[in-house]
């Protein structure tokens, strides 16, 4: 089809995808006042890589995910410090041990970083996505690696576009060994956290893995490849939903790497002025494209803020590069709200309502966790009524109620259970036995409760059910259940 | 659709209609084709390996496939492993219950535990359709989690009950056919009253007479209690055997439990009878003796 015809019968674009043609953008989003940003589609992002405050802010954050390899080979009293016990259902956090009935306390550390991403996003921007996220710090180590073994991103350019020969293997095949070999050491790690790892790598010379092992190494340390050597940039804009989250968490007062169009534009290279020639008016921006040869999403900042950008600062480490050389001022681009831009002051983050609101919930959370690890009893009492009979006539005129009582030992030492209830007036009870039970065990027996009929003054009555450790009689814990009887005569 | 074509490069498959709405020849990438065709090849291996094609039941109902594969035999195959397992796993905890007493058992808190759970399904199939879920009881049923035994409450009287059975047998009109129907109201009465703890008082004295004369108390005992549990109900708790209401209890004086004239049970006896279970249940010796340790920590057990 011809140029202009093409241009006749589809203007619009609307037989292609938005994303092949995104100078001819959907209309109806554009008359709503939409504008579609450009997103980097045409091959892999070779970001540059130069140096400055921001990279060295991400290089000392990225080594906290140094504790994730190391983690493991921490012990504590001759187990492992950190780990998650699943065939005994057990956490051991160092020298505390939690059983799944406190696992609502692991539901407030979740529920505290999940309100601290929200109010981080807040205050300023995607710090998560641009320095913390796992994705965005093992990315940023494949390519690093690359950059040693391949050279700058012309030369990578250059090197993924040449046919397959000799030279491109030897410098390819070492590389994904490396990002492979850092796959599978993150995978073991992970796993190592819920097995013991010195055991783990033990049974990995004798090859004695279990299946699930295997799987999970082999499955999560190839994933880990794909997406940090092969994904990259298109796991955040594509596949990552903080992506949307976050950017829409976002607001006027937060702070984002913001270009300053004001003092930029209008942009353009500075030219020597010939005599006779008047200078142009020209903004600090020299249209350098420095800001975006260093993305590593591959945005142009100067368009705004926009979901592709992660929030890295890698732009801003550039502009004041740039900057300095051609002794302009800094922060061309820099972390700034728009309300700024607009001329508003700020107000301090702690009367902001996002803040005090996500603080809240935060607080709470810290607060109930704390709460339930200050409270947490080392012995947990659960009594099962019989359901079948709910009770019985027995032929002196009492009735009884049975129970099976079950005691969790959530200690550290073995635990001797007695039973005792209280109730109305003439109650006698029998338990099949003092409970003897080890640390992280559970005990159970059988409890049989006569109470005269006459006594029972309705179909419920509360009795307390009383467990004491004879071991240490500190430890006790009440049950409150009701005893079933027939109607009152 | 028009014959003539203007976007001869466009790639088009020569269908236009309306002027310009025209179909594109836009196949699927390689990739995707290809797993299509492997999605054929597939069907091959599935034809060839599963059961697929249906047949008349005279030529065996369906296609075999190349190994024999079916639903049901996977699951059998399954089954049989977790139940070799099973039987592997607990084999000596099995061999205990053969070998050792009920009384033994029970003294055992480890065996109990093991007894107790490996009956319920058992109960569940044998016992639970008269004696109820976890020995709840039904009407005319005795309640088996409460502590009044009829043939003893004692863990090998439980055994014996089980696997011999029990028959009921309570004459109709007292032991010699003798009570007449005032006779019947007095010593109903009198039941009654011994439930309560009054049996001694005066104005029962007619029923307390009768209770003599139609020999009741030869096997309910001189007080009604029995002297040796023999299938006789006490009548002195407050346990009744078929119901407490006065009706009930007059109508089992009146025509007795399991009375037979000429082979044939009387209009209005109870019937009670539990069967033996030496014959019924699977694998007897063991199962038995499980299900008394059960019976007898339903709550009541002596």
């Amino acid at each position: 089809m011809s140029e202009n015809k093409k241009e006749l019968y589809r203007d619009n674009g609307q037989t292609g995808s938005v994303l092949h043609e995104f100078d001819s953008s959907n209309k109806n989003l554009e008359n709503i006042g939409v504008e579609i940003l450009p997103v980097h589609t045409s091959g892999t992002v070779h970001a540059k890589r130069i140096d400055g405050k921001f990279r060295t802010v991400k290089w000392i954050i990225a080594a906290f995910w140094l504790s994730l390899f190391l983690g493991p080979y921490l012990r504590w009293d001759g187990h492992q410090a950190i780990l998650w016990d699943l065939a005994n259902r057990q956490f051991h956090i160092f020298g505390l041990t939690i059983l799944p009935q406190d696992i609502w306390i692991l539901a407030m550390i979740l529920l505290f970083f999940a309100l601290l991403l929200a109010a981080s996003t807040a205050v300023a921007g995607r710090l998560w996505c641009g320095y913390f996220c796992f994705h965005t710090v093992w990315t940023d180590v494949f390519t690093w690696i690359e950059e040693k073994l391949e050279g700058q991103p012309n030369k990578r350019i250059k090197l993924d576009e040449a046919p397959v020969s000799l030279e491109k293997l030897k410098i390819k095949i070492p590389k994904h060994l490396i990002w492979l070999a850092i796959g599978l050491l993150t995978s073991f790690s992970f796993v190592a956290y819920f097995t013991d790892a010195y055991d783990l790598w033990g049974r990995l010379f004798k090859l004695e893995w279990g299946g699930v092992e295997t799987t999970i190494i082999l499955a999560l340390g190839v994933a880990t490849y794909f997406f940090a050597g092969w994904l990259r940039e298109q796991t955040c804009i594509g596949f990552c939903p903080y992506a949307r989250i976050q950017g829409a968490m976002i607001d006027t007062q937060t702070v984002v790497p913001t270009y300053d169009q004001e003092r930029g534009e209008p942009r353009g290279r500075m030219k020597r002025v010939k005599p006779g020639e008047e200078a142009p008016q020209l903004g600090d921006c020299i249209d350098c494209n420095l800001c975006v040869a260093v993305c590593p999403t591959g945005v142009d900042i100067r368009l705004g803020q926009q979901f592709g950008c992660i929030t890295c600062g890698l732009c801003i480490d550039a502009c004041d590069s740039v900057m300095e050389k051609i002794k302009k001022p800094k922060g061309l681009v820099r972390y700034a709200s728009l309300a700024e831009f607009a001329g508003k002051k700020l107000p301090p983050v702690w009367k902001r309502p996002r803040v005090i609101v996500y603080g809240g919930i935060m607080a709470f959370a810290a607060a109930a966790m704390i709460y339930g690890l200050a409270t947490m009893s080392p012995i947990d009492v659960k009594a099962l009524h019989e359901r079948s009979p709910l009770f019985v006539q027995m032929s002196d005129g009492n009735i009884q109620n049975k129970w099976t009582v079950k005691i969790v030992n959530k200690g550290a030492e073995p635990m001797e259970a007695q039973i005792s209830v209280v109730g109305p007036e003439g109650l006698t009870y029998q338990a099949d036995k003092i409970v003897h039970i080890q640390p992280g065990n559970v005990g159970s027996t059988t409890l049989l409760v006569k109470i005269p009929r006459k006594q029972l003054t309705d179909t419920n009555v509360p009795v307390t059910i009383k467990v004491v450790d004879l071991n240490n009689p500190a430890i006790r814990e009440d049950y409150q259940s009701v005893f079933i009887g027939p109607k009152p005569r | 659709m028009a014959h003539h074509n203007p976007w001869p490069d466009e790639g088009n498959t020569g269908h236009i209609w309306d002027e310009d709405i025209r179909e594109l020849d836009n196949p699927p990438p390689l990739w995707w084709m290809l797993s299509f065709y492997a999605g054929f090849i597939m069907i091959i291996f599935y034809t060839l390996y599963y059961p697929v094609i249906p047949l008349t039941d005279k030529m065996g109902g369906f296609t075999k496939g190349l190994t024999d594969w079916t639903q049901i035999n996977e699951y059998n195959d399954d089954y049989k492993v977790l139940k070799d397992w099973r039987v592997a796993k607990f084999a000596d905890k099995e061999e205990k219950l053969a070998s050792m007493s009920v009384a033994d058992i029970l003294k055992d808190d480890e065996l109990k535990s093991y007894a107790v759970a490996t009956s319920k399904m058992l109960f569940g199939d044998y016992c639970a359709a008269c004696h109820g879920a976890g020995g709840a009881g039904n009407p005319n049923f005795p309640v088996l989690a409460d502590d009044d035994w009829l043939w003893g409450g004692k863990a090998n009287q439980i055994q014996a009950s089980i696997t011999n059975g029990r028959v009921g047998n309570m004459p109709a009109r007292g032991m010699m056919g003798n009570l007449t129907d005032e006779d019947i109201d007095h010593v109903t009465d009198y039941v009654v009253a011994l439930s309560e703890g009054k049996g001694n008082d005066a104005q029962y004295a007619a029923g307390k007479a009768v209770f003599a004369k139609g020999m009741c108390l030869a096997c309910h005992g001189p007080t009604g209690k029995p002297l040796a549990p023999a299938g006789a109900a006490n009548l002195t708790d407050q346990v009744w055997r078929f119901s407490s209401d006065r009706e009930e209890i007059k109508n089992v004086i009146t025509y007795g439990v399991n009375v037979k004239k000429n082979g044939e049970y009387i209009k209005g006896t109870r019937q009670a009878i539990m069967p033996a279970f030496k014959e019924r249940l699977p694998n007897p010796e063991v199962n038995i003796k499980r299900l008394a340790v059960y019976v007898h920590e339903l709550g009541g057990g002596q």
